[in-house]
């Protein structure tokens, strides 16, 4: 055996096992009712992923639509006022739509017109994802309808309205908490009802097996290309990785390529809202326990007696009570570790990276960068931190002036 | 042997069916739902599903989502269920009592102290929506080792592999679900439901039990001539949440409802026209 090999006792691309498990997490907990839309997808799904034509068309779509490959860019100014390592941004908000969404959905639409679907439906929190399914929605001239919690529709009319010139229908979710967990049940009802013609698209590395890893293929494009760039730019693996998480797809697709690298530190940041210790935050990994939720057991927000609680964060994309499953695992054999930043350090971030580097950033995003104004100083100027801008922060501009006082 | 075992084979010797009326457990308020058991057993019925509210019930329509909501307004939570269940065994010690609910209120009490309290109030079945054959091993083992029945659903688009292996780990009943859709929805097809039932009957010997769509008593007639038990919730659950200021009233309503599909079921009248 090697050496690296004994550093590495676990072989990551051997996760999930065929049913969906990263150790004790993940899996298919959901009704009788779609455990065949379940296995027609996992179906589908096997038969594609290597598909030499299908990727072929997948590689064009991100190449000409999507935008990809986005830039590593290095924030000098940045990481000179840090004092530390070197930061460097992946610019997911530099593609089509803004945000990473773009590249699952993408990747979902060719399956869904392969699988000869004919309807889209999707949850959207902050309404990235939402925006995303119904961009791909238009280009193939499938119908789509987006369920999103009432309480979200108030905090993102932009996206809202996004979504509806694209053609989709938004659907308003007024059970429950009126928020995203709320809009991922109420689409789990409609595929159960019209699972014969509809595709679910999950925008996130929850939910039953397949999507977990599903959703983690599409995008480890961008860890896949933030490796090449670091090795052909700077001719070495970055130190250290940054990712913010809700359900966690920006942070898996980030982190993917690397988790065989034992020497790259991993860090996923989550939402404290107002702080840990007040109750009132997103923290699912920092703060929870495990459970069972759509569909996957994960870490969970959830009181004594199993029900879910609601949850706070400035950022409606964070603000979820699960988190994707392979997280759960990757934190319980700590291979990554997950850490936690409040609603006012990420304003900080924002207005950081805004200021100093030229670019607005999402507040999820802004999560991330606020854990990295506390990483980088810790490093040396010869390392490296590849930060995740998982999205533009231009949907947030109303939400940031408010909270600022400022009547736009 | 199980209650419910019992009470399949008593309906066969008298060549009847079950009658399984589903109400939500806390709703619409907790003092309530003691009473409205023993009214349904009064009212005919042979086997009582008592729903676990869970804040995210996915399978659900809106009438037991709601139903919910009002229960855990109400402070309820799974070791309170068990609670009304001790409560009803100690006047009703013949009647099977099912518990109905999702996996996370199960999961956070922890499998070993959810059987023996289960076990302990006297519950004789429990059915997790959200828990299927692959996952549930490590619950229906247990389960079963206490006497008490893991019951699972069967589903329109069930394949005869899965219908088998769900068979196998199964006891009491298997549960299969009408329709496409979640409870509450539109009325089922008797013939469709007719045709799977026969294909499910060729792999298995548990009695079945149909349910979501039945609203009416010639729904549930038609569907006794199929199956051995006809569940029925939403109808009765949609006419709680709009008595819940009158309990008298909702009690004796419900019983009535309950008693007409009894009737029904016990005497069907010639299918009309």
């Amino acid at each position: 055996m090697t050496a690296k090999a004994l550093r590495n006792p676990v072989d990551f691309s051997q996760f999930p096992d065929r049913a969906g498990h990263f150790g004790r997490y993940g899996g298919r907990f959901v009704a009788e009712t779609l455990m065949e839309a379940l296995h027609e997808l996992d179906d589908a799904w096997r038969a594609y992923r290597n598909d030499p034509e299908f990727l072929a068309e997948l590689d064009v779509d991100l190449a000409r639509y999507v935008g990809r490959p986005t830039p590593l860019y290095h924030a000098e100014r940045w990481s000179r006022r840090l004092g530390g390592a070197q930061i460097h941004l992946k610019r997911e908000d530099l593609s089509h739509t803004g945000a990473h969404k773009i590249n699952n959905t993408v990747g979902q639409a060719l399956l869904a017109k392969r699988m000869g679907k004919t309807r889209l439906i999707a949850e959207t929190g902050a309404g990235q994802h939402g925006v995303a399914s119904a961009t791909v929605a238009a280009r193939l001239g499938m119908e789509c309808v987006v369920y999103m919690g009432s309480e979200d529709i108030q905090r993102q009319a932009l996206n809202v309205y996004r979504m509806r010139l694209l053609g989709a229908t938004v659907q308003p979710v007024t059970s429950g908490s009126r928020t995203l967990k709320d809009a991922l049940n109420e689409a789990l009802r409609d595929w159960v009802t019209n699972v014969d013609n509809t595709f679910y698209m999950i925008g996130t590395v929850a939910g039953p097996h397949p999507y977990p890893v599903m959703v983690r293929e599409f995008q480890a494009v961008i860890g896949r290309e933030a490796r090449e760039q670091m090795l052909s730019d700077y001719g070495c693996l970055p130190d250290a990785l940054v990712a913010c998480v809700g359900g966690g797809s920006n942070a898996i697709g980030l982190f993917h390529s690397f988790l065989n690298d034992s020497e790259v530190a991993i860090y996923g940041v989550e939402a404290a809202g107002s702080g840990l210790e007040t109750g009132r935050h997103a923290a699912t990994l920092c703060a929870g326990r495990p459970g069972v939720l759509h569909g996957n057991r994960t870490y969970l927000l959830n009181d004594a007696n199993g029900q879910i609680i609601e949850t706070h964060s400035v950022s409606a994309g964070l603000d979820y009570p699960g988190v994707g499953p392979e997280h759960a695992w990757l934190k319980d054999i700590g291979r990554a570790r997950y850490v936690a930043v409040t609603d006012d350090e990420a304003l900080r971030g924002f207005h950081d990276l805004t200021r100093i580097e030229g670019i607005i950033p999402a507040l999820e995003s802004s999560h991330a960068l606020a854990y990295v104004t506390q990483l980088a100083p810790t490093m040396r100027p010869d390392q490296h931190i590849v930060v995740n801008l998982s999205g533009r922060g231009d949907k947030d501009i109303y939400t940031v002036a408010r909270l600022e006082g400022i009547q736009l | 042997m199980n209650r419910i075992a019992h009470c399949f084979a008593d309906l066969r010797r008298a060549g009847r069916k079950a009658l399984i009326p589903y109400i939500t457990a806390g709703d619409p308020r907790p003092e309530l739902t003691v009473p409205m058991l023993h009214a349904l057993v009064k009212a005919g019925a042979d086997i009582l599903e008592l729903g676990v509210p869970f804040s995210d019930p996915m399978a659900d329509g809106p009438v037991i989502q709601k139903a919910c909501e009002r229960a855990l307004a109400h402070g309820m939570s799974l070791r309170r269920v068990l609670e009304q269940v001790r409560e009803f065994r100690q006047t009703d010690a013949e009647t099977p009592v099912v518990l109905m609910g999702y996996l996370n209120p199960i999961e956070s009490m922890g499998y070993d102290a959810f059987v023996a309290g289960a076990h302990a109030v006297g519950v004789d079945g429990v059915l997790t929506v959200d828990l299927p054959p692959e996952e549930a091993a490590e619950l229906a083992e247990p389960l079963s080792a206490a006497g008490i029945a893991p019951i699972f659903l069967l589903a329109p688009t069930s394949s005869a592999a899965r219908i088998r292996h769900t068979a196998q780990l199964a006891r009491g009943y298997l549960y299969y679900v009408s329709l496409k859709g979640v409870t509450g929805s539109a009325a089922l097809n008797v013939a469709e439901v007719a045709d799977k039932l026969a294909e499910i009957r060729a792999l298995t010997d548990l009695p079945l039990g149909v349910g979501f769509g039945i609203k009416d008593p010639p729904t549930a007639a038609a569907v006794a001539q199929v199956a051995d038990a006809v569940v029925v919730g939403s109808a009765l659950v949609a006419r709680m949440g709009e008595l819940a200021d009158d309990p008298e009233r909702m009690l004796r309503e419900v019983g009535e409802r309950v008693n007409a599909m009894r009737k029904a079921m016990d005497c069907p009248d010639p299918i009309e026209g």
